[in-house]
Order: C-alpha cells, then sequence, then structure tokens
C-alpha cells in the first residue's frame, strides 16, 4: 500500500474501465491520479432529490416563460426576424465569446498561478484586489473606459501638453473585447485559484522526480488537472458574454443580445423578443455541449492515504517585476480607472456644489441580499445539484446543474420580466418582496456557485464518503460531515462569485425588489442614467469598498 | 407591530445563544423588518465572522429561515398607499413626488426603473398589478400601454387642462412636461454662425464623422417618425442613408453624446435639449451650447414626458389627484426650474436665466396623435441598418 503523502507507491493497475482515458499511457505515471469511477450508487436520497427538483423547476421557470410567450408570435415577424442580419449580429457576438475567452485565459491562468504558487508577498490582499473587478457593472466599466481612453478621455488630456490631439478610436471590438476581458475575467480566476489550491505538492514532487520539466508539467499534469475548472471558468465568461449589453452599447459594437433588447424597448413586443431569446438558450445549450467536452470525462482525485501537503511557493528572483507588473496593471485598469474617473466626477460635482446623498442605507441593503443570495446559493442551489452531478450518473442527474446555466445566459431584464409574470400572477404573496428578489438572483447565479463546487467534489475521492457511510453514517449525514467540511474551498468560491454579481446586479433589482428599496447598483444606475456623475461617484467608490472587505470576510474562512 | 415604515424592530426574544464547543457563547440579535427585510443585523453576524464555516452557513440559513417564518406570520400590510411606477428618474422627479405627499397626506410608494422596463412589468403583472399609476418619459411606452388596454380614460377637466396636442387621441395618458429636440455643439470649436438651418445640411461634406446619433433612443424615434409625417417616407430614407453616409457616429442614448461633444469626439450631436443643462450644472466649464434649429422642421420638435392611469389601479381617486399635480402650477414651475424641462399647463412661469423661451423656437406643426406609427420608423430604421 502506498505510505505517505510524498512517497512514490509501487505501481498498481489502473482501475481505467473503458472508454475512459488511460493516464498510464502518459509520460509519467502516477497511479494515484488515475481516472475516479464514479460511484456506482444508483438512488440518491429523498432530500436531495426533492431540493434539486425545486431548484430545476425554479430555474427552467424563464425558459417556460419564454416558450409561452414566443407562442404568441405574429408569423410576419418570423421572416423579418430570419434575415441576413441577425445571422450577422449572431456572428459579432460569437466573434466576440471567441476573443473574451482568449484574452481571459491569457490573464487569469498567470495571475491564479502568481498568488497560489509563487511566493510573492501579500498573495491573500492580491486575490482580494484582482478578484474586486467583478463587482463593477459593465456599463460603469465601459463608461469607465471611454472617459479615460476615449478619443478625447482623460488620458489624452494629460497628454495634451505633448501634443497629442486624439487617442486611436476605442470603439467596436477592440474596446469590446477590453471592457467584457476586465470585468469577467475574475470568473475564471476564481475558479482557477481554487482548483490551484487543491493541488497535492507530491503530485509535482512526482512530476519532478520522472525528470519533467517545469512546462511538461504545466502541460502533462497541471492542464489535466485544471481541465474543470477552466470549462467551468469559460462557460461562465462566454453566458457573461453572450448576455451582457451595457458594455457592448456603449462601445458601440451591436451584438445578439443589444439587438434584442433595442428591438424590445422600441417596440414593447415581448413575443418577438422572446422568440430572439430561445436563439440565446440554443446558444447555451451549444456552449453547454462545449463546456462538457473541455471537462473531460476524467476525475482526478487522491487514491491513496495521508494526507496532501500544500504547495511549496515558488521562487521567482528576478521575475517578480514582471509579476508585479501584471498583478499592478491589471488591479489598475478593473479597480484603479473607476477610482480614478470617480475621484474626478466627486472632485468636479463637489467644486460646482452639489451634494453628496447618503448611500449607507443603500450599502447596507446591497451586503444583506448579497450575502443571502451568496448563503442560499451554495446551500440550497449548489451542494444538492453540485452532488447529484457529480456522484450519480445520467442526465437526470445531471439536469439540474445544467439547467443553472440557461438563467446566466439570459440577459436579466428577460429573467426578471418572467419573475414578474410568475409572481404578480401566481404567487402575490412572495411578489415584490425580498424572498422573489433572492430567487430571482437564483435564477440567474446558482449556476455560480455550482461551478466551482462540482470542480472541489471532482477532486474528492468518492472512496472517502464511502468510508463514511461503512462507519455507519446516512449519507446525508457524510454529505454535511464530511463532503461538505472538505469542499470548503469550493463553497467559498462558489459564494464569492455569487456575491459579487449580486452586488452589482440591476434588472431584477429594479423588478422584483420591494417598492423603495435601494441598492448600491441601482444608486447608480440612476444616477448616471441622467448624468448626475457626481453623485454616482460616491457610491461607486462605496460599491468598490464594500466587495472588497466582503469577499476578504468570505476568503478569511479558507484559514479556519 | 411592524411596517414597512417602522423599520428597525429589535426582537429581544429572538437573541440566540450559540454554544460552539469551547463552551463559548455567542449572542445576536435580530433588528430589521420581516417585511420589507429593510434594516440591519445588528451587533455581528452570528457572534463574529471567525468560526467553522459549516457553523457560518447554518447562521445565514437560520437567518434567512427566521425572517421567512416572521413573514409568514406578520399581517400583509393593507395597501392604502398610492404606488406609482415610475420610468423617470429618481433624481429627477422625487422632489415633485414627495410635495404630493407632503401636501395631500396621500401615502405615495415609487418604484423607479427604465421607461420600458417599468411600461413592461404592468403588461406582464397583468390586471395583479400594484401600480395605480404609470409616469413615463416617452410617448412610445405610454402609448403601448394604452394600445394594451392598460390605462383608463382620463376625466374630462383633467385633460382640459393642458393644450390638446400634448393629450391622447383616447384620452388615456397626458404630457406633463416637454423636452425639445437641439443640436448640441462644442463651443470651442463652432459658433452659432457655423451651424446648419436645418437637418438636411448636416449630410454635406463638412459635417463627416462629426455629428452624433443615438437611433435606439426613444426621443430620436419619435423625431424621425416626425421627419415622416412631415415630408414624407422618401425624405426621411433620404436623410437617414445621407446621414450614414456621412459617417454619423452611433450612440446608444443622449447622454454620451453631450458628454463626447463637450470634449470634442464629435463637434454636434442630435439630442434632446435638458441634458447639456445638467452637465453645466455639474462643471459650468463644459465646453458645450445647445442650438434650436432655425428653421421649422423635425429637427426642432417637441417631445413629451406624460402620465396615465393604470386600469387596475385600486386607489384611483388618488392616482387622479397625482395626475391632477403633475399639471398644477408649482410642479410645472419645478420641472422649468429643476429638470430644466418645458412646463405644459398652470399659466406664466418665469424661465430661468439661460433656458430659451419654447415661443421663440421654430416649432413645427406636429401633436401627439401624429406621432404614433413607432412601428414604420423601427421598420424604416431596421430596413436601413440604423439598428445595428
Amino acid at each position: 500500500m502506498p505510505g505517505g503523502s510524498g512517497s512514490l507507491s509501487q505501481a498498481r493497475p489502473a482501475l481505467a474501465p473503458d472508454g475512459m482515458p488511460d493516464m498510464s499511457k502518459s509520460l509519467f505515471v502516477p497511479m494515484w491520479l488515475r481516472p475516479q469511477i464514479r460511484s456506482g450508487r444508483s438512488r440518491p436520497p429523498v432530500g436531495i432529490v426533492l431540493l434539486s427538483v425545486f431548484a430545476a423547476s425554479l430555474l427552467l421557470l424563464p425558459m417556460g416563460y419564454l416558450l409561452f410567450r414566443a407562442t404568441g408570435v405574429e408569423s410576419g415577424v418570423w421572416r423579418e426576424l430570419w434575415s441576413a442580419s441577425t445571422g450577422r449580429i449572431l456572428g459579432r457576438s460569437l466573434m466576440l465569446v471567441i476573443g473574451v475567452n482568449a484574452c481571459v485565459w491569457l490573464l487569469s491562468l498567470p495571475l491564479a498561478w502568481l498568488v497560489v504558487f509563487s511566493d510573492l508577498p501579500g498573495r491573500r490582499v492580491w486575490t482580494v484586489l484582482v478578484a474586486t473587478p467583478l463587482v463593477v457593472p459593465s456599463y460603469i466599466g465601459a463608461f469607465v473606459l471611454i472617459a479615460m481612453y476615449g478619443p478625447r478621455g482623460l488620458l489624452q488630456q494629460w497628454l495634451e501638453p505633448l501634443g497629442v490631439e486624439r487617442l486611436p478610436s476605442l470603439y467596436g471590438y477592440p474596446g469590446a473585447l477590453i471592457a467584457i476581458t476586465l470585468f469577467t475575467y475574475p470568473y475564471l480566476f476564481l475558479g482557477l485559484r481554487s482548483a490551484m489550491l487543491s493541488l497535492d505538492q507530491s503530485w509535482l514532487d512526482a512530476a519532478r522526480t520522472l525528470g519533467q520539466s517545469g512546462w511538461k508539467t504545466f502541460a502533462n499534469l497541471l492542464l489535466p488537472v485544471l481541465r474543470p475548472a477552466l470549462a467551468a471558468g469559460s462557460i461562465l465568461v462566454s453566458l457573461y458574454t453572450l448576455s451582457d449589453f451595457g458594455a457592448v452599447a456603449l462601445l458601440r459594437y451591436t451584438t445578439f443580445t443589444h439587438a434584442i433588447y433595442l428591438y424590445w424597448q422600441s417596440s414593447l413586443d415581448v413575443s418577438a423578443a422572446a422568440l430572439l431569446m430561445l436563439v440565446l438558450v440554443i446558444l447555451t445549450l451549444v456552449l453547454m455541449g462545449l463546456e462538457f467536452a473541455l471537462r473531460g470525462r476524467a476525475r482526478m482525485a487522491r487514491a491513496h492515504a495521508g494526507t496532501s501537503r500544500a504547495v511549496t511557493p515558488v521562487r521567482l528572483g528576478r521575475w517578480k517585476y514582471a509579476a508585479w507588473l501584471l498583478l499592478g496593471g491589471t488591479v489598475f485598469m478593473g479597480m484603479g480607472n473607476p477610482i480614478v474617473v470617480s475621484v474626478v466626477w466627486l472632485a468636479k460635482g463637489l467644486a460646482a456644489g452639489s451634494s453628496l446623498q447618503p448611500v449607507w442605507q443603500a450599502a447596507a441593503n446591497s451586503l444583506l441580499v448579497s450575502l443571502l443570495a451568496a448563503v442560499t446559493a451554495v446551500l440550497v442551489f449548489a451542494v444538492p445539484t453540485a452532488y447529484l452531478a457529480e456522484r450519480y450518473r445520467g442526465l437526470r442527474a445531471r439536469l439540474p446543474a445544467r439547467a443553472a446555466y440557461i438563467g446566466f445566459g439570459m440577459p436579466g431584464i428577460a429573467v426578471a420580466l418572467s419573475l414578474v409574470f410568475f409572481g404578480a400572477r401566481h404567487a402575490p404573496w412572495v411578489y415584490q418582496t425580498v424572498y422573489l428578489l433572492i430567487l430571482g438572483y437564483m435564477v440567474r447565479f446558482a449556476t455560480l456557485a455550482i461551478g466551482p463546487l462540482r470542480t472541489q467534489l471532482s477532486r474528492i475521492n468518492p472512496r472517502m464518503e464511502e468510508a463514511g457511510r461503512l462507519l455507519g453514517l446516512s449519507e446525508i449525514r457524510v454529505l454535511g460531515r464530511v463532503t461538505t467540511p472538505v469542499a470548503r474551498g469550493g463553497l467559498l468560491t462558489g459564494a464569492a462569485l455569487v456575491f459579487l454579481t449580486t452586488m452589482k446586479e440591476l434588472p431584477v433589482t429594479l423588478l422584483l425588489a420591494p417598492t423603495g428599496f435601494n441598492t448600491l447598483a441601482t444608486r447608480i444606475w440612476s444616477a448616471t442614467e441622467e448624468a448626475f456623475y457626481a453623485r454616482a461617484a460616491a457610491p461607486t467608490l462605496i460599491l468598490l469598498l464594500v466587495s472588497a472587505l466582503g469577499i476578504a470576510a468570505i476568503f478569511s474562512g479558507e484559514d479556519v | 407591530m411592524l411596517t414597512p415604515d417602522n423599520p428597525c424592530v429589535i426582537h429581544p426574544e429572538r437573541v440566540v445563544q450559540w454554544t460552539r464547543p469551547k463552551q463559548q457563547t455567542y449572542k445576536e440579535t435580530i433588528c430589521f423588518n420581516p417585511i420589507t427585510m429593510n434594516g440591519y443585523l445588528s451587533q455581528t453576524l452570528c457572534g463574529s465572522l471567525r468560526g467553522t464555516i459549516a457553523s457560518r452557513l447554518l447562521c445565514g440559513f437560520f437567518l434567512c429561515l427566521t425572517a421567512g417564518l416572521a413573514a409568514c406570520t406578520m399581517p400583509v400590510p393593507e395597501s392604502q398607499t398610492l404606488v406609482v411606477y415610475s420610468g423617470r428618474n429618481e433624481n429627477l422627479v422625487a422632489p415633485v413626488i414627495e410635495s404630493f405627499a407632503a401636501e395631500t397626506g396621500i401615502k405615495v410608494e415609487v418604484r423607479y426603473g427604465g421607461t420600458s422596463a417599468m411600461a413592461a412589468t404592468i403588461l406582464e403583472e397583468g390586471s395583479n398589478s400594484p401600480a395605480d399609476v404609470f409616469y413615463g418619459q416617452d410617448a412610445g411606452a405610454l402609448g403601448a400601454l394604452a394600445k394594451a388596454g392598460r390605462l383608463q380614460v382620463l376625466p374630462e377637466d383633467v385633460q382640459s387642462l393642458v393644450d390638446p396636442a400634448w393629450v391622447a387621441a383616447d384620452g388615456s395618458w397626458i404630457g406633463t412636461s416637454l423636452r425639445a429636440r437641439v443640436l448640441v455643439y462644442n463651443t470651442d470649436e463652432l459658433t452659432v454662425e457655423d451651424l446648419p438651418a436645418n437637418i438636411h445640411d448636416l449630410t454635406d461634406e463638412q459635417w463627416r464623422g462629426r455629428v452624433g446619433w443615438a437611433p435606439t433612443n426613444g426621443s430620436f424615434q419619435a423625431f424621425v417618425t416626425a421627419l415622416r409625417v412631415l415630408e414624407g417616407e422618401e425624405a426621411a430614407k433620404a436623410w437617414l442613408e445621407g446621414m450614414i453616409a456621412n459617417d454619423v457616429q452611433v450612440y446608444p442614448k443622449n447622454t454620451p453624446i453631450v458628454a463626447a461633444t463637450g470634449v470634442g469626439e464629435i463637434s454636434v450631436g442630435l439630442v434632446n435639449h435638458y441634458y447639456l443643462l445638467r452637465f453645466l450644472a455639474e462643471d459650468p466649464e463644459f465646453t458645450a451650447a445647445n442650438y434650436h434649429f432655425a428653421e421649422a422642421g423635425p429637427g426642432s420638435m417637441v417631445n413629451v414626458a406624460g402620465a396615465g392611469i393604470v386600469d387596475s389601479c385600486s386607489n384611483c381617486e388618488a392616482a387622479e389627484a397625482f395626475v391632477r399635480y403633475l399639471l398644477s402650477q408649482e410642479a410645472q414651475g419645478y420641472f422649468l426650474s429643476t429638470t430644466h424641462e418645458y412646463p405644459v399647463a398652470g399659466g406664466q412661469v418665469d424661465l430661468p436665466s439661460g433656458a430659451v423661451p419654447l415661443d421663440t423656437v421654430a416649432l413645427p406643426e406636429i401633436d401627439l396623435s401624429d406621432l404614433e406609427d413607432l412601428e414604420g420608423t423601427l421598420a424604416l430604421l431596421r430596413a436601413i441598418g440604423a439598428l445595428e
């Protein structure tokens, strides 16, 4: 039997069932890294099933609404919608998705590696700072980019003494690419970080002993191990890119969702918009297929006794300057820009005598609903659905986890209207209360909590749970006492993602919150909408500060 | 008793003690309103932020649960309040609504959002809609609600308060303030003498790439409808195509156009008149000014913001009082002085300095009922690719 953590055991026959990649054929042969078989349990506990049926039906609600609405469409609209321009705009959306994914991978892989594996001081602080840009609403992010780097932005004004009359145009594809990359890369970064943290030093040692160079270790060990996290992060980034229209509108790059929104906004024709939205749902399904392929079927977990060792930090040496530059540059682009622009607005506004409005109530409301959303997403949605998807076979087990992607790929206004329809007509007792608001957030964001947890669960050996069962615990208690504590990293990462995304959420909040309920995001929107930039500055700064503190608090749980 | 306006009640019975293995006890006091959940979790969320993850999660779940139970046992407050769905911005209209509440003693709840989103919400809510009044900033959304039969016909004496040009043909909604279409220009680059007399001159070579517009904006679309009505379908199409051929710069809405004009990214922009006045209020040095086209035509048309009473209103009398109040001298004066819009009623009001009196502007002959064919405008804009 294999001994302690670092020791190399003698090779045992790999338990690779048919159709699964046999890891024993790879260059080095860490036997304990073989693909894990999903445990052959066939019937999940009733509680888990009930919870996930509840989750799935709620998550599929918007799709039912779209189907219902789309049946009312007039035949003339069909012809108009399936014109050449629809295809062209769809093509633009896809180009943006591909570009953003490429940029996000290039940015997130080194960032995550630096905060996990390097000897850089203050890695916890860097993690928080690098993750916080996720909280910048995309329309603010785009506005700020234009204000800073637009043809006549602040940068040009500072460069004017040097004779710079105009900066090259930011509008169109490049601007949209930069903006969406900057405000979505944390999805991949946080997922990768959580996956990297659960790496075992003994795996790296084994690679080293087998004579692998750093690059080969990366290609043969890290990449395969990180595949689930890469897949989970990429699909989130892609769906966000598909569903966003705030940033692309300002940067003047018309995408499919933006076109639907414009069509709906000017005609208020829900049927035609619903029909187009179903195209978006089909795209989401295609992306899910890609995610499934990228994730792969292999499950890698420690199979030997002992505990995993934390990774020994890599000394950066001279490279540390490059690392500082990368981290600092990213944080400046993501957080520095909004801060600079807000401070400029604030100074101008105060100089012109506008008064600041107190936003503490809005800040408290934002914190309250975002924390509630994070906790509910993790406990009620992520734990049962992720457990079912990772530990049981078949479509039925995976359906709830899949259904969660649909709400995230839809524009928020569609999800909000579907819940307005459902709530006002069939559930007036929860309509316009915080409860329906939280459910709305769940439909949109539950998937953010499910992804990291699935990644983490795939890394936990089912044998460990079976040991719990052998010792007489029920499956539910094993989930509570064995699985959940071990998967803590995934739970916290999921909670952080939901928290940050809810902090900036706008359309669901506007339509479903109790009347008169303000959050920081609604305050910022309301002020910028009518060009009261000075009034938007203070809530923007507070949003960044509160969110940074919030995720610092969430990640402090990793110590325990 | 907990009511939405008594947001913070401390429940001494709900002070919970958590005992952890090391015999540490954490106390927690919850102070909040379970109806709206407005309020604070006082002291700390379950003792402190330290503790095991499981206990923290459990604690969060416990909070949800208590809140949920409390809400179930709490009687839902009878709705004796007026509910306004406002597509108009809180920063602009909240003072008017507050003074209405103070003057009449009627309690008002306002839900703010985009004009289209609020109209769509009323449509989706159906007859269960809590809304009594819809207050929107463009004729399109008000027209869509009226077309769906969701607005009540306003009483004759309310309709007679304003010029018939600003009342919907079926009397289902009424204009409450006016916004003029103007050409905003950069004052560093241009003077009034350099500016064109009508919109058609903007297709000249000298304006290539220097003009901004927002074809997705409701006010712009109303302007295109006016152009079609006044000059015919062909002329409208020719002008739009001419503008696109002249490399017109596309923006999502009015504000970024004004911002871009001020910094000199573009020279002129087709916008509503009041945005510039707000930029100037925050930054008096802002280098842009408004120009009303010298020749009467669609370029100097006037749009309305308006209000209507929702058909399923539960406080219909208060709703009518609210619409009346919007047309009172006090409210109209507020629009003129603070939101920089033109009044529709209320007699003579003194113009603030810097505002151009509407009667000196060359207005086209057009009224609200002429602007109903939004679908035709959208079809035209789509056909020439202006909406991509």
